[in-house]
């Protein structure tokens, strides 16, 4: 029988207006892959925090090995064995990847004063074989791609040679390849006797890699069961304590006719190559395939936020020049990125501030005043409507979870009578229950005649969603199917054909 | 598939280009102007422009650590005075030893340096409202200490003569400079204190969460910043063979004018020490250039304020066509 590695009992912690966690328990045993999982807002990312030393917790227990101990901060959760790895990558672009992994330990042994870079280079170097990622560990962070920043981030974690490691949605930008990587580096782990927390929401991956699951809600622990007990419908019910929206989605209901953008052989860099696409008035229309296929960068060049080498756009039959995005909002077209905290939102500002940002015109007034009631008005209707869950219209969105972020950049779009909707992951790092949320309001936006592009990582997602899947790779549409011939195999065929 | 999204890279170095640009600069100017006047390119006129590069590169050089890390630090000018004033305070006055004065004039600078970052990490007031107000206490303090009016270095004449003293034929005072800039360029490239100020100017957030004592190193980094502009006021004293205690505001500027045209990045980060000599050298080159050709000095802060816009202008546009 493996040891109990970690024993959280009682855990509370209140944040100001929030009541985060009460009475949490948590415990992790070597040799387990332990799914912590809850919706958004749940309590399980505290929880976590608070194992690592990021928060402290206002009362209860925490045993390591059977003892007793307060822990402090990051580095004493360190010195404990503990590592945690945060959805929010935590790295120095400005630094090389060696440099990251071994910040504060980087001196020379010698001479403590000075750094080692090649001492720490040769240990990178081992720590990437170990997960099998082909990197220079001189590269800077700033060069590489999210999912090659995460895999730092993971060879970080195992340089601290850890018991316990805390994996904060380790998969939420990661290709299937290299989630089967990180997926052999957490098996290699786990018979190593370590303890391994996994966040996710992907439920098809808890069941391939996690041996025991802890549901919780509203900062509430919920149970604790073997994996091997669970069925993917259990898990959500006891995560949302309610009956989920399921629809099969309607697939190829009636053609569409209307063609509301057309885009001709655009070219941007080395990064998209001659695509082409038409986009039909109420249709959702997927990108999938695998990251760097060029997706995000063929929705950044549409909406003119990277320049377009040549090529043609044409909104409802009408050419346009988009140089800026600007242009793009002038025409109709509304972007949401997949990174909503850097691009999609102003987080110190208010819901209502959001929501206006992108048609603030529409409420001024007189001498360029804003109209201060109609703001809050539209703010409040949209509120409603997309079922936002946040305490007031004045509260900062910083404090949102993340499918209510979406839901206030989806509103801001909305306020702003976009007609083409191109969402860019609309689901990264949003939880199950908050997910069926976000694809009910896609398919009721499309049922009102909006256009929508979605870039999706997750095939399952472009399975269920799309009208049609446009397929990328290498920069270019390899494949344009319609709904009916889509499965997962079709699609993975497209997306690994080379020009 | 996997080869497939394995993306090779190779580290390059977007900061060697920057200095190069900078470096070749600093080339073009020294050319145009030998041919524009035949007074230029003279060893006497080159040793000036070294002579006069030294206080502003030195102050440079411990800016350039502030910058990196995501700061500013406006106090440094008033902060160099200070040092010279103290130097003045401790040998003129109180009759001290010279080397006991200079490090008096040093740690003076050092300490001010301290009080900056602990203001900044511990107090958590923004860098640019801390120094702001170091700056005004400095300058307030240098005309208490001295009694507003210059401290003259009367009775120690070595003192006076140690900035200008050749040594193989270069002036002390440029020799410091540049030992400075060694000194720093190892700081900032060999040591943990180099690293860590890179590190705080790119996240110190992940800094912090990585184990780092971000609070205690940024007291170290602002401080060595501070010890820098009190070695620029030993060599400013021994220069003017006076300490001037109404000297000082502004050249803080020129300080950063320099780490910035040399490639420093205000948002943190970046920067290189290389970058902020050649940054200094190239306004220096560019104030007495536009001298020899005549140019009124008010045309020269004009033309100087110009390049400081292009080259931050140019650094930007090289960035996006890349």
């Amino acid at each position: 029988m493996n040891e109990v590695l970690v024993r959280m009992e009682g855990i509370e912690k209140t944040f100001p207006g929030v009541h985060a966690l009460s009475d949490c328990r948590f415990s992790l045993t070597g040799g387990e892959v332990h799914a912590l999982i809850g919706e958004n807002g749940a309590g399980k990312s505290t929880l976590m925090k608070i194992l690592s030393g990021v928060y402290q917790k206002d009362s209860g227990v925490i045993e390591i090995r059977g003892k007793q101990v307060e822990i402090g901060n990051t580095k004493h959760a360190q010195s404990l064995g503990i590592s945690i790895i945060h959805q929010e990558l935590n790295l120095m672009k400005h630094l090389t990847a060696a440099q990251n992994i071994f910040i504060g330990r980087e001196h020379d042994a010698k001479i403590p004063f000075l750094v080692d870079d090649k001492q720490i280079n040769e240990k990178t170097k081992k720590l990437f074989e170990m997960i099998h990622l082909d990197l220079d560990p001189r590269v800077k962070i700033s060069e590489l791609t999210v999912a090659k920043q995460q895999m730092v981030e993971i060879a970080k974690a195992l340089s601290f040679n850890m018991d316990v490691l805390i994996m904060d949605e380790p998969t939420s930008a990661l290709s299937d390849s290299e989630i089967e990587d990180l997926f052999r580096v957490i098996r290699k782990l786990r018979d190593q006797g370590k303890g391994i927390v996994y966040i996710s929401h992907r439920m098809d991956e808890l069941k391939i890699i996690c041996d025991t699951v802890t549901v919780m809600r509203d900062g509430k622990y919920i149970d604790t069961n073997p994996m091997k007990d669970m069925t993917v419908e259990k898990i959500i019910s006891r995560m949302v304590g309610r009956e989920i929206y399921e629809t099969a989605h309607i697939h190829g209901d009636a053609e569409k006719e209307d063609v509301v953008m057309e885009v001709r052989g655009l070219n941007s860099g080395k990064k998209i190559k001659d695509v082409s696409f038409k986009l039909h008035k109420g249709e959702i229309l997927g990108f999938a395939g695998l990251l760097g296929a060029g997706r995000t960068e063929t929705a950044r060049a549409i909406f003119g936020a990277d320049p377009i080498d040549s090529g043609e756009i044409y909104i409802k039959g009408e050419r346009v020049h988009i140089k800026h995005p600007q242009d793009a909002v002038k025409y109709g077209i509304g972007y949401l990125s997949e990174d909503r905290k850097q691009y999609g939102l102003a987080l110190g500002l208010s819901v209502v501030t959001n929501t206006v940002m992108a048609s603030l015109e529409k409420f001024t007034g007189f001498l360029g005043i804003v109209d201060e009631k109609k703001t809050r008005e539209i703010a409040t209707k949209y509120v409603d409507r997309l079922q936002t869950k946040t305490p007031s219209i004045d509260q900062r969105t910083r404090n949102l979870s993340g499918g209510n972020q979406q839901k206030v950049v989806i509103g801001k779009w909305l306020v702003r009578d976009c007609d083409i909707l191109i969402f860019d992951e609309p689901t990264r790092g949003i939880d199950v229950g908050a997910k069926s949320e976000i694809y009910k309001l896609l398919n009721e936006l499309a049922d009102q005649g909006k256009s929508i592009i979605m870039i999706s990582s997750e095939l399952p997602e472009i399975l269920r969603m799309s009208h049609r899947v446009a397929v990328m790779c290498e920069g270019r549409i390899t494949g344009m199917l319609r709904a009916e011939e889509c499965t997962q195999e079709s699609i993975m065929r497209f997306a690994t054909m080379r020009a | 598939m996997a080869d497939n999204l394995v993306i090779k890279l190779k580290p390059k170095s977007s900061k060697a280009t920057q200095t190069l640009l900078a470096f070749a600069s600093l080339i073009l100017l020294i050319l145009i102007f030998s041919i524009a006047s035949p007074n230029f390119f003279q060893p006497e006129n080159l040793i000036g422009i070294l002579l006069a590069t030294a206080v502003n590169g030195i102050l440079a050089v411990g800016i350039t650590f502030i910058i990196v890390t995501g700061g500013i630090d406006l106090s440094i000018g008033t902060v160099m005075t200070f040092g010279s004033v103290m130097a003045g305070v401790f040998i003129t006055m109180w009759k001290l030893p010279i080397p006991v004065g200079v490090a008096a004039g040093v740690g003076a600078g050092a300490l001010c340096g301290f009080l900056n970052g602990f203001t900044i990490s511990k107090l958590k007031v923004p860098p640019f409202i801390a120094t702001l107000g170091m700056m005004m206490i400095t300058k307030g303090l240098n005309l208490i200490f001295s009694g507003v009016k210059p401290v003259y270095f009367v009775d120690t004449p070595v003192f006076a003569k140690i900035a200008t003293m050749p040594v193989f034929g270069i002036p002390m005072g440029v020799i410091v400079f540049f030992v400075a800039a060694i000194l720093a360029w190892f700081i900032l490239s060999k040591t943990v204190l180099g690293r860590y100020t890179f590190a705080i100017g790119s996240n110190e957030e992940a800094a912090r969460l990585s184990g780092i004592n971000t609070d205690g190193w940024k007291i170290a980094i602002y401080s060595l910043g501070g010890a820098f502009a009190g070695i620029a006021g030993i060599v400013m004293a021994s220069r003017l063979q006076s300490a001037q205690p109404a000297l000082g505001a502004g050249y803080e500027l020129d300080a950063i004018a320099a780490a910035v045209i040399g490639g420093t990045s205000l948002s943190g980060g970046e920067g290189t020490i290389l970058g902020t000599v050649i940054g200094a050298f190239i306004i220096t080159v560019l104030t007495n250039g536009l001298r020899i050709l005549s140019v009124p000095q008010e045309w020269q802060m004009v033309v100087t304020g110009l390049i400081v816009i292009g080259a931050v202008y140019l650094d930007i546009v090289r960035r996006k066509v890349k």
